[in-house]
C-alpha cells in the first residue's frame, strides 16, 4: 500500500513524535519504501499458519511474592531531568 | 611476550602462573586504546578505575579467592548493557548522560568471573542499525580499512578487537549486530540461543529477537566466554532454565558423523559477492577434509526473512522505546505547545532526542500495530515467522549445522546505504533467521579479499546447539580456515 503524508502525520502523532514540514516529506517517501518493501509478505500462503510471537514456548512464570529490597530512592531519581528528592517532577497535564 | 599472540584463555593461564599480572595486560589494552581509538572510534567511555580493579583481581588470584578460564582478561562491553560505574548510553542522545542503578546480569557474571572492563563500546543508535553510522558518537572505522564500516550495530565491540584494543568484547544481536560486524572485522563472533544469556540489564529492542553474544579472535575464547554469561536468571523470565554445557571441554571432541547442510538460497541470492561465495566454497571444503558429508538443504521462505523481521522488530521497538517519555531518566526538551505542556514536553523531548533510523523504526512499528493495519501488517509477518522457523527445523531433522555466508559483501565504505534504509535492511539478509527462529549462529573469519578485507562464514545450529557450532569453528581454524590477526591501523 502507499501512505500519504496525512497517515505519516497521524502516526507521528501516535509515537508521539513531532516533524518539521521538510522531515515529514523525507519519512513520508522513506516510510512509503519500507511498506512496499515488507509488503512482498503478501506474497507468502500463511492460511492456517499460527503467529509466532516468540521463539520459545513461554509461559507466564508466577513466584510468591516475598519483600525483598529494591532500588532505594536515591538512585531510582538520579538520573530524572527534574526531581525534588521525593518525586519525579513533570511540566503540568493542562495549561492553567 | 607479544600479549597480541596470546588468546584471551593463554593470557588468564599466565596470570595465573604469575607471568603476567591482570594489571599488565589491563595496561597494555588501555594504553592501545589511548594511541589507536582516536581513528577507530570504537569505544564511547573508559573505565577510569580498570587498573584497580585489576589489581583487585590480581589480589584474589595470588590469594587463592578466584580462579576461572578468563579470571584477570580484560574486555570490551558494549554501550547496550548496563555498568553502574560508566554511562550506558546506547550511543543515543537520549541516553548520553544516563548513568544505570544496576549492573546487567551477563555483565554481574563477567565481573564475577574476574575479569576486567576496559571500556563500553560504540553502537548504532540503540542497536538498529548495521554499520555504526546511526551513533550519536560518530561512526566506529574498520580497523582494516578505515573508509569502511565495522559494520553493525555492534560495531565499537568488533573493532576493539581486530585493532587489538581488546581480547574479547560483548555485544548484543537482534538480526546479526554481532554476526556482521564480526564478519566484516575479521573476527569471531557468536550469538547464542535466545533465552541462553540473560536479558537482564541489557537495554530493550526487540525482546522477543534481542540476545546478548560475544567477540574473540579464537573460537575457544567464544567458548570460555560463554561459559560465563550463559545461564537462567531469574530476573529475565524468558532465560532458559537449562544446564549450561562445559562448552570449553568439548572443543576437541570428535566431529564426526557430522552432516553439514549448505543452504541453496543462500548461494543462489544475486546479492551474494562472488568473494564471499568463494569463502563459503573454500569452508565446505575444509569441512569435506575434515570428515564431514556435505548434503545441500532448503530454507523455503528464506528470502522472506528480511521483510518479516522489518515489521516485528520495529513493532516490538515501537513499544520498548515508549519508556523514553523525558520524565523518569532520559534527555528532555520542553515543548512548545501551551496548552498541554507535559504532552508537548514528551513529543519534544523524543524528537531531539532519538536520531532518524530510531525514529524511523518508530514510525514504522506504530504503524504496523496500528488499528487496521496490525493484522495485514503484524500478525501477517508473525506467520511467516513461524513458517521461516518450521524451515530450520525441517532442516535440522537432516543436518547437524548449517553453513552460508554471514554477509552479502565484505564491508563497504562509510556513507554508502546510509541514506536508503531498504538498501542496509538487505544487508541483514542472512543473519535475521536466526533471531526469528531463536536460533545460535556464529560468524568466522575465512580469509581475505585481495584489497585485504576481511571475509566470513556463517553456521547455524540447533536451539541449545552452540557447543556443536562451537566445535566445528574450533576445529575449522585448527585446520587452518583462518588465522587470527589484529589489523595494523594507520
Amino acid at each position: 500500500m502507499s501512505l500519504s503524508r496525512d497517515d505519516v502525520a497521524g502516526v507521528a502523532k501516535l509515537a508521539k513524535l513531532q516533524f518539521s514540514s521538510e522531515e515529514l516529506d523525507q519519512f513520508t517517501d522513506q516510510l512509503g519504501r519500507i511498506v512496499s518493501f515488507v509488503d512482498q509478505l503478501n506474497q507468502v500462503d500463511t492460511e492456517g499458519v499460527d503467529t509466532m510471537a516468540h521463539p520459545l514456548d513461554v509461559e507466564s512464570v508466577v513466584r510468591e511474592d516475598q519483600l525483598a529490597d529494591s532500588l532505594d530512592r536515591t538512585d531510582a531519581l538520579k538520573n530524572a531531568p527534574k526531581q525534588d528528592g521525593e518525586f519525579f517532577l513533570v511540566p503540568p497535564v493542562m495549561a492553567k | 611476550m607479544n600479549i597480541l599472540e596470546l588468546s584471551a584463555t593463554e593470557i588468564a593461564s599466565k596470570i595465573a602462573a604469575r607471568e603476567l599480572s591482570s594489571r599488565e595486560v589491563t595496561a597494555f589494552f588501555l594504553e592501545r586504546i589511548d594511541t589507536l581509538d582516536s581513528k577507530v572510534v570504537a569505544f564511547t567511555s573508559r573505565n577510569a578505575q580498570a587498573l584497580q580493579q585489576a589489581d583487585e583481581v590480581d589480589r584474589k588470584i595470588q590469594a587463592g579467592e578466584l580462579s576461572g578460564a578468563l579470571a584477570g582478561v580484560p574486555l570490551a562491553i558494549k554501550d547496550v548493557l548496563c555498568t553502574p560505574e560508566m554511562p550506558t548510553t546506547c550511543g543515543s542522545q537520549m541516553l548520553k548522560n544516563f548513568t544505570a542503578p544496576y549492573t546487567a546480569t551477563a555483565v554481574q557474571k563477567i565481573l564475577d568471573a574476574g575479569m576486567v572492563v576496559l571500556g563500553k563500546t560504540n553502537m548504532d543508535e540503540f542497536a538498529m542499525g548495521g554499520s555504526t553510522e546511526t551513533s550519536v558518537f560518530g561512526p566506529t572505522h574498520n580497523p582494516w580499512d578505515l573508509n569502511r564500516t565495522a559494520g553493525g550495530s555492534s560495531g565499537g565491540s568488533a573493532a576493539a578487537l581486530a585493532a587489538g584494543m581488546a581480547p574479547i568484547s560483548i555485544g548484543s544481536d537482534t538480526g546479526g549486530s554481532v554476526r556482521q560486524p564480526a564478519a566484516f572485522c575479521g573476527v569471531c563472533g557468536l550469538k547464542p540461543t535466545y533465552g541462553r544469556v540473560s536479558r537482564f540489564g541489557l537495554v530493550a529492542f526487540a525482546s522477543s529477537l534481542d540476545q546478548v553474544g560475544c567477540f574473540a579472535h579464537h573460537s575457544s575464547d567464544l567458548a570460555a566466554t560463554l561459559q560465563v554469561i550463559a545461564g537462567f536468571d531469574n530476573r529475565d523470565s524468558t532465560s532458559v532454565n537449562a544446564e549450561v554445557f562445559d562448552y570449553s571441554a568439548s572443543l576437541g571432541d570428535s566431529l564426526l558423523p557430522l552432516k553439514v547442510g549448505i543452504i541453496r538460497e543462500h548461494l543462489e541470492n544475486e546479492a551474494l559477492d562472488p568473494d564471499v561465495r568463494a569463502a563459503v566454497a573454500k569452508t565446505q571444503d575444509c569441512l569435506r577434509e575434515l570428515g564431514a558429508e556435505i548434503i545441500e538443504v532448503e530454507l523455503p521462505h528464506t528470502n522472506y526473512s528480511v521483510p518479516a523481521y522489518y515489521v516485528v522488530a520495529p513493532c516490538e521497538a515501537s513499544g520498548n522505546l515508549s519508556r523514553y517519555d523525558g520524565v523518569h531518566y532520559g534527555f528532555r526538551q520542553l515543548g512548545e505547545t501551551e496548552d498541554q505542556p507535559l504532552e508537548s514536553m514528551i513529543a519534544a523531548s523524543r524528537s531531539e532526542g532519538f536520531g532518524a533510523e530510531v525514529k524511523r523504526r518508530i514510525m514504522l512499528g506504530t504503524f504496523a500495530l496500528s488499528e487496521g493495519y496490525s493484522d495485514a501488517y503484524y500478525k501477517k509477518a508473525l506467520r511467516v515467522r513461524r513458517l521461516i522457523a518450521r524451515d530450520y527445523q525441517q532442516a535440522f531433522e537432516k543436518v547437524d549445522v548449517l553453513l552460508g555466508p554471514t554477509t552479502p559483501t565484505p564491508p563497504y565504505e562509510l556513507g554508502e546505504k546510509v541514506g536508503d534504509p531498504v538498501q542496509m535492511y538487505l544487508g541483514d539478509l542472512f543473519t535475521v533467521g536466526a533471531n526469528l527462529a531463536g536460533l545460535p549462529g556464529l560468524s568466522l573469519p575465512a580469509g581475505m579479499t585481495e584489497a585485504g578485507l576481511p571475509l566470513a562464514v556463517q553456521l547455524q545450529g540447533r536451539s541449545m546447539g552452540e557447543a556443536k557450532l562451537l566445535q566445528v569453528a574450533h576445529q575449522l581454524q585448527r585446520a587452518g580456515l583462518f588465522v587470527p590477526q589484529v589489523a595494523c591501523v594507520a
